[in-house]
């Protein structure tokens, strides 16, 4: 402990300290997407970054290579500070971000157009790498002449062709279909396991769990608004891995739980320690709405009904075929009205989904219409749309409160979530032309809906 | 000259502080050109001998290059700085949204005094001043396509250049130029369009007696019409088009078929990409594959090499060194300087306006007006069921498309000349030649756009009207309409751009040593000019670029907005 070894230094690629990312919307409050991430990534390891779609990763992964700056925090790369694009990173892009008008050898060859190597050792440099990624016989194709497997296969060999020390994956696989994919993953597996590649240390931005327990020796799974780091594991299963076996099924179950679990916790209590810190004592804070549809609900609670109440969120999604990240926001949704409840990966149906999955359309509509008056959101529309006198408003008036608390995407996002279910709960309409949100004259009375619960709230 | 790229609505502050500049700019050209002494008439003869064509050809052709190149220069400036530096785009974008929405032409007086006060007793002056005005009737349009293309750059592109570490000439030279290239390409296309409008009225032009005229096609047609030499004029026709058909061969179709390779599009296979056989004939040509092997390529690893060094990479945060701080202040200091001086002066002119004169200009303007909606309303009366019916018939549009780019590529003025000496003896001559000018220049914009919509009618909309009986009117008003409506209101904005352009050069005509006017603001703007009545003249030129702008923002950019929102597939 007295000198520090220098080998020690070499060992360890990535250091982040305290990470924050806020973006700053003028003349609103900042949006706090990346909260105090601390981590350390060691040569000869392949990290997993998992997390819900939204959650920052993609913003955590550009500061790691230096094309973002963090607002707060410091990242170091081999104990230096990383103030711009790093040279020994690289990058492979979910939309594999090739240029068009470049042959496939003319994008394999752009990093080290940009390293100013000579011509004839780029060439050899970038055929040889063609070669090892499966490309011989393309060189001079584009890239739109290409499979997306293909193309993906290119923003590999372009990413590698600069010898990074750190190879860095944004969601390389979601664009491609079920084989492809696959096919690629394992591809990629055998290039890092054999050492066909010098690279040190791979990182890997998924929000597919099986394939984060499928690549990674280590999973760092991420929460929302903001992201922290909710879990570090590691993933001891040896190589190549089974899907079928039961270690892999069971690693992706507790995965599973994970990353759900986190979900209850947050509703359970309000998140007060971190938010107190960078918002203002007087805000009350309105919370998100997750945008699932209501007809995904529908679906979901009727097929869980058929299967005694209870369905386990796992088998769920994979027959459904549907990623955690497209399942969660309709078993929040689901959640947010009382009719199921999620625990330990597990979906049950309340009374009230029970008696949802078994009614008819209007009466559906009554049960979410009755749901939604205990929504912070829909209770300020229906408060501002009651009490003007002509029962209007214009729909950016919604959209810039919603500024204050999300980033200006989310708001539209939460916006065009709530004005769906309020016009599937008949609870107020909205005219796209004229931009606004109205009640129209059976609805200006919250007696003729038979609503009883709203008049005790008042 | 307006785009519809750009879609905003209402002013904002900018726009004030912008209009103000503007007003200061116009107030120095006109003190400039109260300046000029004596100018001399330029009147180095015109031969109407047939074997002086070619050479007129080639004069007005290379007026058009020069401003070109011009444009092309101060384009890929103008937008760099509005993409890339945010308090810049502030006020260059607004700025470059007035500027392309007012009409030109109606400061042609005005430049031409200026420039032949710049150069008296020598052609420059006058050949400067047409340049200068093909110059801004091209660049607006061409600036718009760039810097669109410069900030549409999808994010995943820019950050793999980013990552990959390539230096500011490279990102330029293998990213942003190639994917502005098919806009870039489609914008000089257009501008070359509206240069010819220009050039062939800005080469010959009279104000009271003095005539100046440029050796070139413009003003050998307007001499022939002159002289009613009608063969001539014919001929001077037909060389015009030659040349345009020839540009469009030989230099658009191959580079609009090459800039295929730089569209974004990731799916192989579409029908409609454009071919050039004068492409492909370079493309497999052994000397262009020499060319590109041998100097080309070397050429790119020396540049490479070169801005390496001395351009500065983008994301390295400059040093604020205090030489570039007194440089910055020195030149606001001036500018600002510059600007209230201006002020002062027009302030002095605007003092000078009455009751009168703001009537008198209201009036002219709305007469001008008039004949702008006119010519619009006409265009559209038979654009609009010719436009329906090519669409809707591939077998028809095949021979028709041909002759209708022929005749659309004809610069209106051009013919206006010959319809001036046609007219001109009739009653309210004037009148009708100038509105006919004017549906001249605008009935293409709305018939193409017209083409356009009616044939993207999706077939399954079509069908479905079929299966229920939709004929006739209900036909037109539940499916034709409402799928043309946006193309429609295209085709509009860009009509009333030219339109506006037509009737400032309409308003005011020489005739055999006669000067015939009728009543609108361009031959206010003309006539005050000449007589050297400045404070008329600046409250002429500024309202008539207010109210144009006004229309602009209000009128059109809303209906474009409401109709690509409601009305698109």
């Amino acid at each position: 402990m007295a000198h520090i070894p220098p080998y020690e230094e070499t060992d360890r690629l990535i250091r982040l300290l305290g990470v924050t990312k806020t973006y700053t919307q003028p003349g609103k409050y900042d949006i706090r997407i990346l909260d105090d991430i601390t981590l350390d990534i060691h040569s000869g390891e392949f990290v997993a970054l998992l997390g819900p779609s939204g959650s920052g990763k993609s913003t955590l992964l550009r500061i790691i290579t230096g094309l973002s700056r963090p607002s707060y925090g410091t990242v170091l790369y081999r104990g230096h500070p990383v103030t711009g694009p790093n040279p020994q990173a690289a990058m492979v892009f979910q939309s594999f971000a090739l240029y068009p008008w470049l042959t496939i050898l003319q994008n394999v060859e752009l990093g080290l157009v940009a390293k100013g190597e000579a011509r004839s050792l780029r060439r050899e440099k970038s055929l040889k790498l063609v070669d090892l990624i499966g490309l011989s016989g393309y060189e001079d194709a584009f890239p739109k002449e290409l499979s997306g497997g293909m193309r993906q296969r290119v923003g590999f060999a372009r990413a590698l062709a600069v010898d990074p020390e750190l190879l860095c994956m944004d969601e390389p696989f979601s664009a491609l279909d079920f084989l492809t994919a696959e096919n690629l993953r394992s591809e990629l597996l055998d290039l890092w396991l054999e050492s066909k590649i010098p690279t040190r240390a791979i990182l890997l931005v998924t929000h597919g769990i099986e394939e984060a327990v499928f690549m990674a020796d280590r999973i760092i799974i991420l929460s929302k608004n903001p992201a922290r780091i909710t879990a570090d594991l590691s993933v001891p299963l040896p190589y190549p891995r089974n899907r079928k076996s039961q270690e892999f099924i069971d690693l992706v179950d507790s995965v599973y739980k994970i990353v759900t679990g986190r979900n209850d916790e947050q509703e359970a209590l309000p998140p007060k320690t971190g938010d107190e810190l960078n918002a203002p004592r007087d805000r009350v804070r309105l919370a998100p709405i997750p945008y699932g549809h209501v007809s995904m609900v529908s679906g979901l609670l009727e097929l869980v009904a058929d299967r005694g109440n209870r369905d386990d969120l796992y088998r769920l999604g994979s027959e459904l075929f549907l990623e955690v990240d497209d399942l969660l926001p309709v078993t929040e949704t689901a959640e947010l009205f009382h009719l199921a409840e999620v625990k330990e990966g597990d979906l049950t149906l309340t009374g009230l989904g029970q008696q949802f999955a078994d009614a008819d359309v209007s009466e559906r509509k009554r049960i979410i219409r009755e749901q939604l008056k205990d929504v912070p959101l829909f209770n300020l529309i229906e408060r501002v749309l009651r009490n003007k006198t002509n029962h209007a408003m214009p729909k950016e008036f919604f959209n810039d409160i919603l500024e204050e608390h999300f980033s200006v995407a989310e708001a539209e996002r939460q916006l065009t979530t709530a004005i769906n279910w309020g016009r599937f709960a008949e609870l107020f309409h909205y005219d796209p032309d004229s931009e606004l949100v109205y009640l129209s004259p059976d609805q200006k009375t919250p007696d003729e809906n038979g609503s009883d619960s709203y008049k005790k709230s008042e | 000259m307006s785009n519809n790229t750009s879609r905003r609505t209402g002013l904002s502050y900018a726009d004030i502080l912008v209009g103000s500049l503007m007003v200061a700019i116009v107030y120095f050209v006109i003190t400039w050109a109260t300046h000029a002494h004596s100018y001399r008439p330029e009147t180095g003869g015109i031969s109407l001998s047939y074997a002086r064509l070619p050479l007129y050809a080639l004069y007005s052709w290379l007026r058009m290059f020069a401003a070109y190149i011009i444009s092309l220069f101060f384009t890929f400036g103008y937008s760099y700085l509005a993409a890339y530096n945010k308090r810049a785009e502030k006020i260059l974008i607004p700025l470059l949204d007035i500027l392309q929405s007012i009409p030109v032409l109606s400061f042609l007086p005005v430049v031409l005094l200026a420039f032949i006060a710049l150069f008296p007793e020598s052609r420059i002056g006058v050949n400067l001043a047409s340049i200068l005005l093909i110059f801004t009737g091209q660049v607006w349009n061409m600036v718009f396509g760039l810097y669109n293309g410069l900030i549409t750059i999808p994010s995943d592109l820019k950050e793999s250049a980013r990552s990959l570490n390539l230096s500011a000439w490279q990102r330029f030279r293998l990213l942003e130029l190639p994917y502005s290239m098919v806009g870039l390409v489609w914008n000089s296309m257009m501008s070359w369009a509206g240069g010819w409008f220009f050039l062939m009225a800005a080469e010959m032009f009279s104000l009271g007696n003095h005539n100046y005229q440029l050796q070139g096609l413009g003003s050998y047609l307007q001499t022939a019409a002159n002289q009613g030499n009608w063969a001539k004029e014919i001929w001077g026709l037909v060389v015009l088009i030659l040349v345009i058909v020839a540009m469009d061969q030989i230099v658009w179709r191959p580079l609009l078929a090459w800039a295929d390779k730089f569209k974004m599009k990731f799916v192989e296979g579409s029908s409609s990409v454009p071919r050039s056989a004068v492409l492909m004939l370079l493309r497999r040509s052994l000397l262009v594959g020499w060319l590109g092997q041998h100097v080309f390529s070397p050429l790119t690893e020396w540049s490479d090499h070169f801005f390496s060094r001395t351009v500065p990479s983008i994301h390295k945060v400059p040093a604020v060194s205090t030489l570039g701080g007194i440089i910055r202040a020195l030149l606001l200091t001036f500018s600002l300087f510059a600007v209230f001086m201006a002020w002062q002066g027009s302030v002095h002119l605007m003092s000078q306006w009455n009751g009168f004169q703001i009537l008198t200009v209201l009036m002219a303007v709305g007469a001008t007006l008039t004949r702008v909606l006119l010519s619009l309303l006409i265009s559209v009366i038979w654009t609009v069921p010719a436009g329906v019916f090519i669409g809707l018939h591939p077998k028809w549009a095949q021979p028709l498309t041909p002759l209708t780019q022929i005749a659309a590529s004809v610069p209106a003025t051009a013919l206006f000349p010959g319809l001036v000496a046609l007219l001109i003896g009739l009653r309210g001559g004037l009148e009708t030649a100038s509105v006919l000018l004017m549906v001249l220049g605008t009935q293409w914009y709305i018939l193409f756009n017209v083409i356009a919509g009616a044939s993207a009618i999706p077939e399954d909309l079509r069908e479905a009207a079929t299966m229920f009986g939709l004929k006739g009117w209900h036909a037109w008003k539940n499916l034709i309409l409402p799928a043309i409506y946006p193309y429609l209101i295209t085709g509009l904005i860009t009509a009333s751009g030219g339109a506006w352009n037509a009737s400032i050069v309409a308003e005011y005509v020489s005739f055999h040593n006669h000067t015939y006017t009728t009543f609108g603001v361009g031959s206010l703007i003309a006539q005050s000019s000449q007589k050297g009545q400045f404070s008329l003249l600046l409250l002429a030129t500024a309202s008539l670029a207010v109210i144009v702008v006004l229309i602009n923002r209000f009128i059109w950019r809303s209906l474009y907005n409401r109709a690509s929102k409601r009305y698109s597939f």
